[in-house]
């Protein structure tokens, strides 16, 4: 501990604010102070309750003009005052007492209000859009050829008496694009339990294993096909990816499926994949929305779904009115944000750039 | 009930875990905290199922000497024995010096490298089929591609200034305006994804019973 002494050296003071860190879970204060043009090496920084004795808490470099106290000893409702004392103390450059300051949690970041007001938007262009299904309204959509030729691609390995490959991509289940490959994989076990197709699902991960276990079996039930099911269709094979893609690639080299469906989040593993589906010669359609990735998958892949196409997938083969309903939404959405991307490109090229501003990253 | 309950659970911790973003406040973002670590063991949990379908399978294929069958013992015996090496060596399994580390830099690594750089050869053959000229599309993708192409490397520098310049006017003006196009739509795509599976309006799971 330092010497109560210390503290008390006051001969140039300046002042510092402390205030309580905006859009935070509390315990924690902000300090600001304008560094004084001859400052010491260092500052230590000093805290005490309210009318309690100061000590340490930090030593700064000197030339800092802010800093955050976020230490285990802050509570929350309880009144702080901090200084700078100047280390060496010679001369004495020690801030002056800043003004009490409680630290308390907030109930809103508002730094995500951009991503709030969009996400109630959507909300509430949802809920409209949803009404107006139950009331019977009927939207239609662009046909996606990627889409209509899942149907084809499953026909066409029942014709030739050959398996459907289908790869969920390369991410956990807690990742929306794996979750999205999910609802799909929904969709396709109908169809191959329908046309008794031979499936195969390889996983990279044991969650996306169970999921997709209990997918597939649920989809063969609803096609009244539960007998159909079997055990090895959906198998867990490694979570190290290019373990996985040579797994995997091995499966195509000797199963030569007449269908690869690669639906999911893919990285560097896309072309791997994607080119020794080519070499066997089955029909691949690809669906992802990782960007960086889909340039390989149009390049050697049949039909790519793209972005938005890839999630708007499920409804569009569900043909569900609900769900089409959720695809307007998002369609309007879009218009919406379309709309005010214009607005603020115009404002900004005015001298104005607070739109812009406001929607970007904060 | 085998529907509605996995509905609900989904309902109220999508909406908690929705809210839970925006609110800083301890009293949710405990919560929200504790929720994140559910799901680290739950699917830590799954890799008994994992294991057990992997082991399952391949044996099966084993017994069967279903084609290629020697390779599942490999697989196998890989499987078991960097699992006999991690546990033998407790908490000190990922030390540097340790025989699980060992087995992993020395014989897992290389492997894994060979794959990847196999990507050298799929690229060059996927390249030339997708610049096969046979449409307008594939033309513009054509000149897009060399142009980058040579304005990457010290060579089109040296040809003319304006060929690197050329190229990264093409990858910061139209190739970001369609990316951010692409990547709009996307996020779109995700919210409403997202908000479906909260309201139970997709049916993936729990189907097997009812739809």
């Amino acid at each position: 501990m330092l010497p109560l002494a210390l503290f008390a050296g006051n001969a140039l003071a300046f002042p510092i604010e402390a205030k309580d860190t905006p859009n935070d879970g509390g315990r924690s204060v902000t300090l600001t102070w304008k560094t004084p043009d001859q400052h010491p090496a260092r500052w230590i920084l000093v805290r005490r309750e309210r009318g309690g004795a100061f000590a340490p808490v930090v030593t700064l470099d000197g030339s800092l003009a802010r800093y955050v106290d976020e230490a285990d000893a802050l509570t929350n409702g309880i009144s702080y005052e901090y200084q700078l004392v100047a280390d060496p103390a010679d001369p004495p450059l020690n801030s002056e007492i800043s003004l009490p300051v409680i630290p308390s949690p907030d109930w809103l970041d508002s730094t995500k209000a951009n991503v709030l007001v969009v996400t109630v938007l959507f909300f509430i262009v949802l809920f409209f859009t949803i009404n107006q299904a139950h009331r019977g309204r009927r939207w239609t959509f662009r046909k996606i050829p990627g889409l209509v030729a899942i149907e084809e691609a499953i026909g066409r390995a029942t014709e030739m008496g050959k398996g459907v490959l289908y790869i969920p991509g390369v991410q956990d289940i807690d990742d929306i694009q794996t979750i999205a490959s999910m609802i799909l994989l929904a969709q396709v076990s109908r169809l191959t339990a329908k046309y008794e197709t031979k499936l195969s699902v390889p996983t990279n991960s044991p969650a996306v294993y169970t999921v997709a276990d209990e997918v597939v079996k649920s989809g063969y039930q609803d096609v009244g096909r539960a007998d159909a099911h079997q055990a090895d269709m959906v198998r867990y094979l490694t979570s190290e990816q290019f373990a996985y893609v040579a797994a995997v690639n091995g499966i195509m080299l000797r199963e030569r499926p007449a269908a690869n469906l690669l639906l999911g989040a893919f990285f560097a593993e896309s072309l791997l994949l994607a080119e020794t589906g080519h070499s066997i010669g089955a029909i691949q359609i690809a669906g992802t929305a990782n960007v960086h990735q889909m340039p390989f998958f149009v390049v050697a892949c049949d039909y790519t779904l793209i972005g938005e196409e890839y999630y708007a997938a499920s409804a569009l083969l569900s043909n569900d009115p609900l769900l089409l309903g959720s695809l307007k939404s998002a369609d309007t959405v879009k218009l919406v944000l379309i709309i005010v991307i214009a607005i603020g490109c115009a404002l900004a090229t005015w001298g104005n750039p607070s739109l812009g501003a406001w929607f970007s990253a904060q | 009930m085998k529907r509605e309950i996995p509905i609900l659970i989904t309902l109220v911790t999508g909406l908690f875990c929705l809210i839970g973003f925006f609110v800083p406040h301890p009293a949710v973002r405990f919560l929200y905290d504790d929720i994140q670590q559910w799901v680290i063991v739950i699917v830590g949990a799954t890799y008994v199922l994992g294991v057990a379908n992997l082991l399952r399978i391949n044996s099966v294929q084993v017994s069967q000497k279903a084609l290629d069958w020697p390779y599942k013992i490999v697989l196998m015996a890989g499987l078991l024995g960097m699992m006999a090496i991690g546990f033998a060596e407790g908490n000190h399994y990922s030390d540097d010096a340790s025989k699980f580390s060992w087995m992993y830099i020395r014989v897992y690594s290389p492997m894994s490298a060979t794959m990847f750089a196999l990507l050298a050869f799929f690229i060059a053959s996927a390249a030339f089929r997708a610049f096969r000229i046979r449409s307008f599309d594939a033309l513009l993708l054509a000149i897009a591609a060399f142009i980058l192409m040579i304005g990457r490397v010290p060579i089109g520098n040296a040809i003319h200034p304006i060929i690197p310049a050329a190229a990264d006017w093409l990858m910061e003006v139209p190739q970001n305006a369609a990316k951010r196009g692409i990547l709009i739509g996307a996020a779109l795509g995700v919210m409403a994804t997202g908000i479906r599976l909260i309201l139970g309006m997709e049916k993936t799971y729990g189907s097997g019973e009812s739809s």
